[in-house]
């Protein structure tokens, strides 16, 4: 079933680029929106040019830098992150006073559009991959943040007694079990977080940068090349999928602790 | 004779919801012997596990004092080892990572700790079962873990909490009896909170009967003078605990029955 299934969704990956080839292409179809033939491909672009172009990249090796600095955006936007989202999450949620003190301006902070601030972020850091590492922490932050404030708050009082029981300090029990409680809830959110990093990033190159695909794609389009505009979203869905599948293989080798549904138990 | 635990004229007052207070236990006066099992039975929601947590050191009484081994209990006992009713194991550790939580946070070495968790993962009949997290575990092996985890630290005195009460009948008998072996060896002082009173019988030495809350304290004190060692599921069916067990219900009914239409008022209110 599932082997079925996985041919059916490749056929139906196919059609779409066979109608998106076949509704573009100047000389398939008589020209039936526009007058001009052309029109289409120039609004849509060509998939056999998008591939092409994409084939140009990889095999000439022109698109691995700009990958790369991408990558490495994603990656320290989501460490930065989450690491500070796992800090303040444990502070004020162990802290009552300070969590109710700064509740409003964490409110309002996670309210305001956090892309406003790319600008801001270039005038502080500059050009480089900096800036977009910042602006994606402010994305990846608050995901992490809530999430481990929550899961502070939701630790079972039963296990902490009992942990106290055993004699854990006030210390132990920050480490031995509001940390790795907190972690897993880290983990919980980290297809989400990972995805928001690299938005962070991808948005970041596209207001101002020199390097990565973000920067690709802005520059295609100040020359209304579309077809490598479609060929930088291609690779820049690509290479979200991977991340995502890197992601899931993470979370399966760090959460085998946790229980899945409809496993069996053995008695 | 020594006293493991003594409560001196403990009283629990809790902040009620709506305003006001409610008084959960009040002037209790209950001391546990060195080497002694003691359960306490009483109707449900009388404040049972409340004393508990006092004798745990979870909890600080409104007024009153314990004593443990003579001296004022002051913050957490460090004496005692705790069996929650609920799940208290950490769920991203494994059962040998569990049994031996108590020993690391001691600051114990790793090695040793490990060879003494194995040890006793196979004293609690779950050798071999180690690596598996609690989630991959049933019930009854999770009390397991969890009674390994507190007895790895051996401490003077057990409190437990209707440990087994989320069990099935039989697995339920089969860990009674495991537990009146593991406590045989070495004689603890044992402070057991249940609400059966079959179970209280059949384990103790002496069965303490509580009155309906609020304001609970105890009504009644009986000596289970059945021999030892005892079978959990034999020793009910002889004579002389079907006349203990009389005797004790008789006393209990009455304050189980207030408690019953307590609870029923609370909830139709």
């Amino acid at each position: 079933m599932k082997k079925k299934l996985w041919i059916w969704q490749c056929l139906l990956l196919v059609a779409i680029f066979a109608f998106w080839h076949v509704a573009t292409h100047p000389e398939i179809l008589p020209p039936f929106v526009w007058d001009n033939p052309d029109r289409a491909a120039f609004f849509f672009g060509e998939p056999v040019k998008i591939f092409k172009a994409v084939y140009v990249w990889f095999a000439g090796g022109e698109i691995y830098p700009h990958l790369w600095v991408t990558l490495q955006e994603t990656a320290l936007a989501f460490v930065i992150g989450s690491a500070l989202g796992l800090g303040i999450g444990l502070w004020l949620g162990l802290t009552p006073f300070a969590s109710a003190l700064l509740d409003p301006y964490i409110k309002a902070a996670n309210a305001m559009p956090r892309v406003v601030l790319a600008p801001i972020f270039m005038v502080w850091f500059g050009l480089g991959i900096w800036s977009k590492v910042a602006l994606g922490v402010t994305l990846v932050f608050f995901i992490v943040f809530f999430n481990v404030y929550q899961g502070v708050k939701e630790v079972s009082p039963v296990v902490l007694n009992n942990a106290t029981m055993l004699g854990a300090s006030r210390r132990q029990l920050l480490r031995f079990v509001y940390l790795p409680s907190a972690t897993s809830w880290v983990f919980s959110s980290l297809h989400t977080s990972v995805g928001m990093a690299f938005v962070g990033a991808v948005v970041g190159e596209y207001l101002g940068s020199a390097k990565g695909v973000g920067y690709l794609i802005h520059m295609a389009e100040g020359s209304f090349d579309i077809n490598t505009v479609f060929a930088g979203i291609l690779v820049l869905t690509i290479f979200a999928l991977v991340l995502d599948f890197a992601v899931s293989f993470a979370e399966r080798r760090l959460l085998v602790w946790r229980p899945t549904q409809g496993e069996t138990q053995p008695h | 004779m020594t006293i493991a635990v003594s409560f001196e004229k403990i009283t629990c007052t809790f902040a009620a919801k709506g305003g006001g207070s409610y008084t959960a236990v009040k002037d209790v006066d209950l001391s546990i012997a060195a080497g002694e099992f003691v359960s306490v039975v009483g109707p449900t929601g009388c404040g049972k596990s409340t004393l508990l947590n006092v004798a745990a050191g979870l909890l600080k009484p409104s007024s009153g004092v314990t004593r443990i081994f003579g001296e004022p209990l002051a913050g957490v006992n460090r004496r005692a080892g705790y069996l929650f009713q609920s799940e208290a194991l950490m769920p991203w550790r494994s059962a040998l990572d569990n049994v031996t939580a108590g020993l690391e946070f001691r600051g114990e070495d790793k090695a040793a700790a490990r060879a003494k968790g194995e040890d006793w993962l196979a004293r609690v009949g779950l050798a071999g079962f180690g690596d598996r997290y609690p989630h991959q575990l049933s019930g009854g092996m999770r009390k397991r873990v969890s009674l390994a985890q507190m007895l790895i630290l051996d401490p003077q005195i057990l409190l437990m909490d209707e440990p087994f009460s989320a069990l099935d009948v039989q697995t339920r008998s089969l860990m009674e009896n495991e537990l009146l072996e593991l406590w045989n060896a070495d004689r603890k002082s044992v402070l057991f909170i249940t609400h059966d009173l079959e179970e209280a019988i059949s384990l103790s030495d002496r069965v303490v009967v509580l009155s309906a809350g609020p304001a609970t304290h105890p009504i009644g004190d009986y000596r289970i003078d059945l021999p030892r060692p005892r079978d959990v599921s034999e020793i009910r069916l002889t004579p002389a605990f079907i006349a203990l067990h009389d005797r004790i219900w008789h006393a209990m009914k009455e304050e189980v029955l207030k408690g019953y239409r307590q609870t029923r008022n609370r909830t139709s209110a």
